[in-house]
């Protein structure tokens, strides 16, 4: 118990003394997974509507790798874009690993099942009608986009909600790809991770709070423009 | 379409707070120089200490990767770092054999120690040879925590159970597959016996149950050497900054600094590439 009330204390006395070392780790966290979310959902949702809406053969096998593909565990995915980024890999000459463009890659990589799938579930879940009436009455094809991503709205932003969560907490590719540098890739769970390998479980846990606290403040952000206008 | 404004809005932030960290990027086209080490060497603190003034003189970015030995050593073999500071004499032979890296360089050198509960029942407190020790472990049965992760300590275990001519194995034998600081975890959790390099076992000392029980044997030596990776093998590597660093590690002004570095109050280091009559 001890560690939990002194990891709170030093979390709240490194947040008030902005602490540089912490500012650095915590800026580099939301940069990573905030373009990772961007470029997952400037991807992931149009092709999640594609699958959603159009039909084609190997339809079923591609929605089973996607729903698998949700299990991937980080290190293995960190194994597999080391694999291709190495200097022995095939994007070798790219000189990627060991920055924050082969995180991103990753971490992008890693979430966009998670968004095809759930915009595919969220366009499913529309009225079939209100679709159908748009249709008869020659919507055109950005109409037809834009009238679904409206109408599954909810499911989308829940759809991003869940990435930022999946990627603000992984340790896997950040630790394999970025390689924990100090004030270049170190984000908050490359941190914990090393610091509970130091033995400073305070340290560790106060990081872990404050990754917590963030991944609260955008989650209460995107809360508000999810449920804003159900009144 | 006023429906969806505020999802329109929502996304709008996300791009701008996105385009905002975008522009808040950490420094870039700056040189850099990747150094593959391990993370006893990382978690004692030395590198923030002698990293910093060879950056400055030479105007580069030195990128510290901290994994365990074997990951170091196979980083530089596909070409992932530019130089390696390792502490495993055989592998790093075979290193530079295979022609990987060329001009390796002694840079310093700690100790290993053999770490057990106060109880201790192998009964080897105060012995000198550590492999003498390491057989009575055996022989008695006594729990004994291996890291199991390829790193320069577990090498090091590794060669000292062969010269006891000991095969660890059975359930007194616990391999963590993890670092230095969890796997002293696990032995103080269990009680159990293991072999640490000194600068953790300090980092953790003040958690710990365990104490050293044999220390100051010749083969506990832990002698840490600096390698570039060979630009004949891989031509894009910061070949010429690496050899820079290797001078400059070696140099009067790198091994003083090692000389001078303590945590926790002890002295973690001791330079070997230059002799101490020249560290004055």
């Amino acid at each position: 118990m001890d560690y939990i009330f002194s990891a709170l204390k030093e979390a709240i006395n490194l947040i008030i003394t902005l602490d540089s070392e912490v500012t650095n780790v915590v800026g580099t966290s939301l940069k990573l997974s905030l373009t990772s979310t961007f470029l997952a959902a400037l991807i992931g949702i149009p092709l999640g509507i594609l699958v959603s809406k159009i039909d084609f053969k190997g339809k079923y096998f591609l929605n089973t790798v996607l729903n698998t593909l949700l299990s991937l565990p980080t290190v293995v995915l960190g194994l597999f874009v080391y694999s291709i980024i190495s200097r022995k890999g095939v994007l070798g000459e790219w000189g990627l690993l060991f920055t924050i463009k082969g995180i991103i890659i990753g971490q992008v990589l890693l979430i966009l099942p998670i968004v095809v799938a759930l915009v595919r579930n969220a366009i499913h879940d529309i009225d079939e009608k209100m679709y159908k009436t748009a249709l008869s009455l020659g919507a055109t094809g950005s109409q037809k986009f834009r009238l679904l991503i409206s109408e599954a709205r909810y499911g989308i932003i829940g759809a991003l909600i869940t990435s930022f969560g999946r990627v603000i907490g992984e340790v896997g590719v950040s630790m394999m790809i970025g390689g924990n540098i100090k004030g270049f890739t170190r984000t908050i769970t490359t941190a914990i991770a090393m610091e509970t390998n130091k033995g400073r479980f305070g340290f560790a846990l106060a990081l872990g709070i404050i990754l917590l606290s963030l991944s609260f403040i955008i989650n209460f952000i995107l809360y508000f423009f999810q449920s804003g206008e159900s009144k | 379409m006023f429906k969806n404004k505020s999802f329109i809005i929502g996304i709008t932030l996300l791009i701008l707070i996105t385009s905002f960290v975008f522009v808040d990027n950490t420094v870039k086209g700056q040189e850099r120089l990747v150094l593959a080490t391990t993370t006893s060497t990382e978690n004692s603190g030395l590198l923030d200490e002698l990293i910093p003034p060879f950056e400055e003189k030479f105007d580069i970015r030195v990128d510290v990767v901290s994994v365990g030995t074997g990951k170091a050593i196979s980083l530089a073999e596909n070409g992932d770092a530019d130089i390696i500071l390792v502490h495993a004499k055989d592998a790093e032979k075979q290193f530079v054999e295979e022609g990987y890296g060329v001009n390796r360089r002694d840079v310093m050198y700690n100790d290993f120690v053999i770490l057990g509960p106060p109880a201790d029942p192998a009964n080897i407190k105060g012995m000198k040879k550590a492999k003498k020790a390491f057989k009575k472990i055996a022989d008695t049965e006594s729990t004994f925590v291996s890291r199991g992760d390829d790193s320069g300590t577990n090498k090091k275990e590794l060669s000292i159970w062969s010269s006891a001519n000991v095969e660890p194995a059975g359930k007194w034998y616990i391999e963590t597959g993890q670092g230095m600081g969890a796997s002293l975890n696990v032995a103080n959790e269990k009680e159990a016996y293991i072999l640490a390099d000194r600068g953790t076992y300090l980092a953790y000392s003040s958690d710990l149950d365990i104490e050293i029980l044999v220390e100051g044997d010749p083969e506990l030596y832990n002698p840490y050497g600096i390698i570039p990776v060979n630009p004949a093998y891989h031509s894009h590597v910061n070949y010429q900054m690496a050899m820079a660093f290797v001078g400059y590690i070696t140099s009067q002004q790198g091994q003083k600094i090692i000389n001078e570095y303590t945590a926790y109050g002890k002295v973690l280091f001791h330079p070997s590439a230059i002799t101490s009559k020249n560290l004055k």
